[in-house]
């Protein structure tokens, strides 16, 4: 049994119908590859996946873990185990990162951590992500650059350990030392933590160091192609051009 | 763990404990001369003191109800207990306070306070101090501290008769005038020349008995180059019956002394707020309010800074959270006075629930107070469409020399940023919670830890019903 199944996924926002019967399955501990041109749909299905309210499901399924969640509320969907990187992460004002990823922490786990572990465990991963330690102490994401509020992104990932992470461009608008370490970020989690993964991405930098199972192409909101991962390289040679009927 | 949001269920139990009080003393419900002189003769008043209350009854008597506020009608005066005195007199020693009050302060954490981080402790039950104390090394430096019944009679009777009422006159407004019939209780502090007390003084208000109303006086004077911060913490069970707070507050800042004035109200829902908070600051010298409305049925609420010699400075920094049924008139007035002053006001309010928030200020520039300059900011943030904030700037400005400046916001919490926290795991009154506090968080900064934690308590409980 797949760790997601997603079935036939309708997803309208305001109305107008964007995801028009998504198919996807992804096993546990594998990392599967979403690509496809710009406006298709991709951010969508992850915030569909994450149950937002704003993005509306009209038919089809999703399920995590032998659980139907389709209709899941989005705390209790994380809690159950599926982290999204946002493509735009928010800012927070007047709540540190560190507050705030001990405070997800303690709802994910339902346990209290004591303070003093919790920074060690911080401090750790903020180092393997290059990221100098005062931005603990930073409102989360406020003032952050597009690449810090990525590294902010993939700390919460690496602290909250999910067993399904979907990354949303975590790659794009990062220098190439910053892909770099995000890449190791993401490799440390799939080493120490086993989770599967979900990547929306248009570039393959991120995927050079990742043992990748599937890729799929979505275009205009539907399923367009799906293979290995010369199609990776296929779509960097011949774009998504012979995919749009 | 328990998820709420309705407000009647919010569980206050925290602050809600009520004792029965069966040995109290209460005087007769309502307002009188009768009442007055017989409370008067159980504080065993001085002459200059009795006189004091029957001119201020006879005041309060004449000047009419504010007509520009949230509605009073629903107090009635005849109805308040003015005076009650628990069953006890003033101990220096929590040991020696009763069991049932010394609990009570013991929940709210007091005694542990002060163990760990005040210079000195006052403790209010109702109408009369229970409890005084100040560290040894700080009485040393010359710094009083006392319940105001002995400061009236004591030694700095002087002192105190000099500067009592003096920036809040009983004819300042209706409830000024009341304070100074029926007064009670309350904290004299003054720190002499040039000391400074490194760590905070705090003075407790515990109102217990339904139906009272609370009165203290507190008076400090910094003198010159000295250096204070005090705390004061308010509360009370909540009642079926309206309660009422009247206090005063009235600060001396001397010649190039500073007066940090840290409060967090945090009263229940019946209660009716009037209290009324003055800082006289002379040449170089500086108050800062922080200031925490919490709770209250209605509050109406304004410290005010009068800035009297040349580059005396004034800072507020405020927050207000109005829930369902509250009404919360708060803000701040500066008068600046002198040549080079400058005054910065923060605020921030918060209205749930069809909560009412009004913030009123006014800056007065006088035609000598060349140079001076204010600042005054206030953002609000409504949690839903039912709720109300308005924003009343009052500017009278005499001099063109001066530079004043107003902002204000509201703001609404994004449905973006929601969905962002509970993609973490947070649940929706998690995430708005957190949202909130981090909204409060330019006031919380301005607390000592301990305070800080507590008023982020307050706003959990005004989100998510309980205390996580
Ligand atoms: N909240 C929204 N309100 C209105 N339209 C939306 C919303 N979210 C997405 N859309 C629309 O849905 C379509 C798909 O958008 P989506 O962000 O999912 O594309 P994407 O594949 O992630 O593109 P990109 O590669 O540029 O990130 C677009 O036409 C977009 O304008
Ligand atoms: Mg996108």
């Amino acid at each position: 049994m797949a760790l997601l199944e997603i079935k036939g996924l309708k997803v309208s926002v305001e109305d107008k119908e964007i995801l028009h019967g998504i198919d996807l399955s992804v096993g546990a501990g594998e990392t599967h590859v979403i690509m496809g041109p710009n406006g298709a749909g991709k951010s969508t299905l992850g915030f569909a996946i994450m149950g937002s309210p704003e993005y509306e499901k009209t038919d089809g399924t999703v399920s995590f873990d032998g659980e139907d969640i389709t209709e899941e509320s989005t705390d209790k969907i994380a809690k159950k185990g599926i982290f999204l990187s946002f493509q735009n992460p928010v800012e927070v004002p007047g709540v540190t990162l560190s507050s705030f990823i001990r405070n997800a922490l303690e709802q994910v786990t339902g346990e209290r951590i004591r303070l003093w572990d919790f920074k060690k465990k911080l401090a750790k991963a903020m180092e393997a992500l290059d990221m100098d330690p005062s931005y603990a102490e930073r409102d989360l994401n406020v003032g952050f650059s597009g690449g810090e509020k990525k590294k902010a992104e993939i700390l919460q990932l690496l602290m909250l350990r999910p067993s399904l992470a979907i990354l949303d461009e975590t790659d794009s608008g990062l220098d190439v030392d910053a892909v770099r370490t995000v890449s190791a970020g993401i490799e440390a989690y799939k080493k120490d933590v086993g989770g599967a993964l979900l990547i929306i991405t248009h570039s393959t930098k991120i995927l050079e160091a990742l043992d990748v199972d599937r890729v799929h192409v979505i275009v205009d909101g539907k399923n367009a192609c799906e293979g290995g991962r010369e199609l990776v390289d296929n779509i960097n040679e011949n774009g998504f051009e012979q995919f749009v009927k | 763990m328990k998820e709420k949001t309705q407000v009647a269920d919010i569980d206050r139990s925290m602050y809600d404990f009520r004792n029965e009080d069966k040995d109290a003393y209460r005087i007769e419900n309502g307002l009188t001369e009768e009442i007055v002189l017989k409370l008067s003769e159980e504080k065993g008043d001085p002459e200059w003191v009795r006189e004091f209350r029957l001119k201020s009854l006879k005041l309060y008597n004449e000047i009419p109800v504010p007509d520009w506020g949230p509605d009073i009608s629903g107090l009635n005066m005849d109805e308040i207990v003015t005076y009650v005195r628990p069953n006890t007199d003033m101990k220096t020693d929590w040991k020696d306070v009763p069991d049932e009050i010394k609990d009570t302060f013991e929940k709210l954490g007091i005694p542990q306070a002060e163990v760990k981080s005040l210079a000195g402790v006052g403790a209010q039950y109702d109408s009369e101090l229970v409890y005084h104390n100040v560290r040894k090394d700080v009485e040393e430096q010359g710094v009083i501290y006392t319940d105001f019944e002995s400061a009236v009679k004591g030694e700095y009777g002087d002192m105190v008769r000099e500067h009592f009422m003096k920036l809040i006159p009983p004819t300042m407004h209706k409830f000024a005038a009341l304070h100074g019939a029926v007064w009670s209780g309350g904290s004299f502090v003054y720190v002499p020349k040039g000391v400074k007390v490194a760590i905070p003084l705090q003075s407790y208000f515990r109102l217990n008995a339904p139906g009272a109303g609370q009165f203290e006086h507190t008076l400090i004077i910094v003198d010159e180059g000295a250096d204070l911060h005090f705390i004061e913490g308010c509360s009370a069970p909540k009642y079926n019956v309206a309660n009422l707070h009247a206090g005063a507050v009235e600060i001396y800042v001397k010649k190039g002394a500073r007066c940090r004035y840290s409060t967090i109200e945090n009263w229940s829902k019946n209660m009716y707020n009037l209290n009324t908070k003055v800082a006289r600051v002379e040449e170089g010298g500086s108050i800062e309010w922080i200031s925490g409305s919490f709770g209250s049925h209605i509050s109406y609420l304004y410290p005010t800074s009068d800035l009297v010699g040349e580059g005396a400075r004034s800072d507020f920094t405020g927050i207000a959270f109005a829930n369902t049924d509250q009404n919360l008139d708060t803000g701040c007035k500066v008068a600046h006075r002198a040549p080079n002053t400058s005054s910065y006001v923060n605020t921030r309010s918060i209205s749930k629930g069809g909560g009412v928030n009004t913030f009123r200020s006014s800056v007065y520039v006088a035609p000598n107070a060349k140079g001076s300059k204010c600042a005054v900011s206030c953002t609000s943030l409504m949690l839903d469409s039912e709720s109300r904030s308005d924003t009343i700037p009052a500017m009278d400005i005499r001099t063109s020399e001066c530079d004043v400046g107003h902002e204000a916001k509201i703001g609404r919490i994004s449905d973006e940023t929601v969905f962002y926290l509970m993609s973490r795991g947070l649940s929706e009154d998690e995430a708005k919670a957190l949202i909130v506090s981090g909204f409060a968080d330019s006031v919380s900064k301005e607390l000592p830890l301990e305070y800080a934690v507590e008023m982020n308590n307050l706003i959990r409980l005004e989100m998510i019903g309980a205390i996580g």
